[in-house]
């Protein structure tokens, strides 16, 4: 037990060191949340459409305005380890690997989930849906997000280990993510009342995929930084 | 001060280690011992590759051939076990720029495994062991000068107490002040009982100490001349 609660207080100590440079940075709140607006209305007007339109593709362009914003904010929490020596200092500290993953994902999660309210807010105000099914719309909205977060996690990790994070990433990333794309898509269609489809269903997919993301990120996160 | 060297536990071990960078052998099989309590100097010329064996003996090279044990572990299999006991100072500060001087040192110390309470007891005895001023404290690293950073990224190690130091150039970029805590530091580190491998090319920083100084250039110990005062020649 004693083994467990270390392991989570090394997790949390990274999660609380990566939101505190975040809060310091303001760069998901001065970046990554104006970008991911800026999607959402530039999606606006390529479709040139009226409400009804928008609500009709409203859960698809919500989900892209979020794994493209996550890009950034993956590529952000990787940076982080890459700085003047920080990754060869986590190395010689001891930390866990494992902990060490499950507290940057923890934290780009939460980035992640301050992204999501804020882009709901524009969906509410910009494309004027309506929430039908608030359980469904969170449940989903959280199980996606953790997807996101340990996947990106995890292939932010490898791509740094590549050299090449910047261009690689999204190339990485983007395929992984798409089962969570059209999970996630899915399940807000129906949380919108936008198309009668079975989210729950759908939620159960965003499920398997955030438990296979994070155990298969704490497992292999030893591995990409040590090599 | 040559008594130091006989008879003590070895701390570290080298037998015919071998490391690549890339394909270049900064490594070309290095035989050296350092028993426990020992400050051993490294010398040599630039590319010699002094800077890679003390990231071999971190661990954070892995040996192509040949074996590395430190602190009775072998590198190869049981790094993990060995890191928490040891510190590497390298050209890289190790700390987050967005981070103030505190917040990245009691960082450092949690990740370590030091309870809230040890963290912050060793912190604030670290910071002011460095000479940081009270005021640099709440401030973000990157707004630091290199010698500032350079302390507060020492201040990091000390609050581990670790029982092996590597320290690869430490008084680069610093002022004397800063010279002189950084061989204060040394002098302290020995007396607790810790074993120092430096690479320096300023000799009377640490000839002080009495200093083993180990040579190598092209990737071999070329000499192990034994202390620096006079303790006769080791090999």
């Amino acid at each position: 037990m004693s083994e467990v609660r270390r392991f989570l207080g090394d997790a949390r100590l990274v999660a609380a060191r990566d939101l505190r440079i975040e809060f310091r940075s303001r760069v998901v709140v001065g970046q990554v949340v104006p970008f991911a607006l800026l999607v959402l209305v530039l999606f606006g007007f390529a479709l040139d459409a009226d409400h009804r339109t928008l609500r009709t593709f409203a859960s698809g362009l919500f989900w892209v305005a979020v794994l493209l914003s996550a890009l950034l904010a993956v590529h952000r929490s990787a940076a982080l380890e890459q700085s003047d020596g920080t990754l060869d200092a986590l190395r010689m500290s001891g930390l866990p690997p494992a902990a060490l993953f499950i507290g940057k994902a923890t934290a780009v999660f939460v980035q992640l989930v301050v992204l999501e309210v804020v882009l709901l807010g524009g969906l509410l105000v910009l494309y004027g849906v309506q929430v039908v099914d608030p359980v469904l719309l969170v449940v989903a909205g959280l199980l996606a997000g953790v997807a996101v977060a340990a996947a990106g996690t995890l292939y932010g990790a490898l791509a740094s280990g590549l050299g090449v994070r910047e261009t690689l990433l999204p190339i990485l990333l983007l395929p992984v993510l798409a089962p969570v794309l059209i999970g996630a898509t899915r399940a807000f269609d129906d949380a919108l009342g936008a198309v009668a489809v079975d989210g729950w269903a759908w939620t159960g997919l965003l499920a398997v995929a955030a438990l296979i993301a994070t155990v298969v990120g704490a497992l292999a996160h030893g591995v990409l930084i040590e090599d | 001060m040559g008594d130091r060297y006989r008879g003590g536990v070895p701390v570290v071990e080298l037998r015919g280690a071998v490391a690549l960078l890339g394909n270049f052998p900064a490594l070309a099989g290095v035989d050296l011992t350092v028993e426990s309590g020992e400050v051993v100097l490294l010398r040599g010329p630039n590319g010699a590759g002094k800077t890679t064996l003390l990231r071999l003996c971190a661990g954070l090279i892995r040996p192509e051939s040949g074996s590395v044990e430190v602190l009775g572990h072998d590198l190869v299999h049981e790094r993990r076990s060995v890191r928490r006991r040891v510190a590497l100072l390298g050209h890289s500060t190790g700390l987050y720029a967005d981070l103030t001087v505190t917040q990245n040192v009691y960082f450092w110390a949690r990740a370590a495994g030091l309870t809230v309470a040890e963290a912050t007891q060793r912190v604030a005895s670290a910071l002011l062991r460095m000479g940081l001023s009270e005021r640099l404290l709440g401030q973000p690293v990157h707004t630091l000068s290199a010698g500032q950073r350079r302390r507060a990224s020492l201040a990091a190690l000390v609050v581990r107490r670790p029982e092996l130091w590597l320290l690869d150039e430490p008084h680069a970029g610093l002022d004397q002040s800063g010279r002189d805590v950084v061989d204060a530091l040394v002098g302290d580190a020995v007396a607790a009982g810790a074993t120092v491998l430096v690479s320096s090319h300023e000799l009377e920083r640490v000839a002080g100490l009495g200093p083993r100084v180990v040579t190598i250039s092209g990737g071999v110990v070329v000499d192990d001349t034994g202390p620096a005062d006079g303790g006769g020649p080791r090999v």
